[in-house]
């Protein structure tokens, strides 16, 4: 599984050529610098890491600057590790928007915009009361009855209850390209990414 | 906006260009494409624009007429492919940029008058 990081831009919309009007996200991914091949032999799997969006040296710690300089690049803010490249990449080589084509389906991974302390309505979906009559008048949206009673006498472990909402890494999965703007490293994906505007994306194939 | 989104969205410059120029109050004849099966026929909508709304890729109008007594109105993306072509009857005067109070009048009272000509 090939992969890049990006940043996340914003939405647009483009139009099919049956008329119908496309959501879209734009992505600025890459140029990415491999920065570690690491290997079966000495890390024990086999994974090629990369850096993107360039970091000022002094912002960067001693031993992550020997990380880089190693690699032959200018401090990254970001690194990933990907497992299972397709390609075979030697250290300091450079990925960019050519890896993707017009057309390819493509899995995007973001964290998504955190919610704060969420009620299950938002947080789980739960239909909440379902009405304000036979009784109800203040707990339109409040999770009901959470278990038994003297059997079993406790709440269940991973009961879906109410608490700190969004803010996870989310992947979304086949989502088409629709354009490559290779000399703006933009790539143009098809529907809505994880996470919010400048937020890092990760684009596999 | 950002300057990449820009980018994207100056595909529709030329598309932009084709369309003449109106805003609310404006009668317009949207002629709109519609597609049953492999046959294409165009329709027209004729009415006046009561809002024009959004920016960008976007934007859209809405037009409001009077069919058979019943007041219909429609949406239409600006930069739809499915519009073929938009031809401005009349010029509007108004005072506003959206004429949601054309919905409660009817008959001489829900015309918007004309534009006088510079």
């Amino acid at each position: 599984m090939s992969g890049i990081i990006g940043k996340k831009i914003g939405m647009t919309s483009l139009y099919n050529a049956d008329g119908t009007a496309v959501p879209c996200t734009l992505i600025e991914a890459g140029p990415c610098v491999v920065t570690q091949v690491k290997t079966v032999e000495k890390e024990g799997y086999s994974a090629i890491q990369l850096g993107y969006g360039e970091k000022k040296e002094k912002h960067t710690s001693r031993p992550l600057l020997g990380h880089f300089k190693k690699a032959g690049t200018t401090p990254k803010k970001k690194l990933v590790e990907f497992k299972s490249f397709e390609q075979s990449l030697e250290l300091g080589a450079v990925i960019t928007t050519e890896l993707f084509v017009e057309g390819d389906f493509v899995d995007a991974i973001g964290t998504s915009k955190g919610k704060g302390f969420q009620g299950v309505v938002k947080r789980h979906g739960f239909g909440g009361v379902g009405g304000q009559t036979h009784g109800q008048h203040n707990r339109g949206r409040h999770p009901g009855s959470i278990g038994a009673c003297s059997f079993p006498s406790r709440v269940f472990k991973g009961l879906r209850m109410a608490g700190r909402t969004g803010g996870n890494r989310v992947k979304v999965q086949n989502l088409q390209v629709l354009k490559v703007y290779a000399e703006k490293n933009l790539i143009v994906v098809s529907g809505s990414v994880p996470g919010a505007k400048n937020s890092y994306v990760i684009l596999e194939k | 906006m950002n300057d990449l989104i820009k980018l994207v969205e100056a595909e529709n410059a030329a598309r932009r260009a084709e369309l003449p120029e109106f805003s609310a109050g404006d009668t317009l004849n949207v002629h709109v494409r519609i597609r049953e099966g492999n046959k294409e026929r165009i329709q027209v909508f004729q009415g006046t624009v009561i809002q024009r709304r959004n920016s960008g890729a976007g934007e859209t109008f809405t037009v409001r007429k009077i069919s058979n007594g019943v007041g219909v109105e429609r949406i239409f993306p600006l930069l739809s492919p499915n519009i073929d072509k938009i031809e401005v009857l009349r010029k509007g005067r108004v005072r506003r940029a959206r004429l949601f109070y054309l919905r409660g009048k009817h008959g001489r009272a829900a015309k918007v008058k004309e534009a006088k000509k510079k």
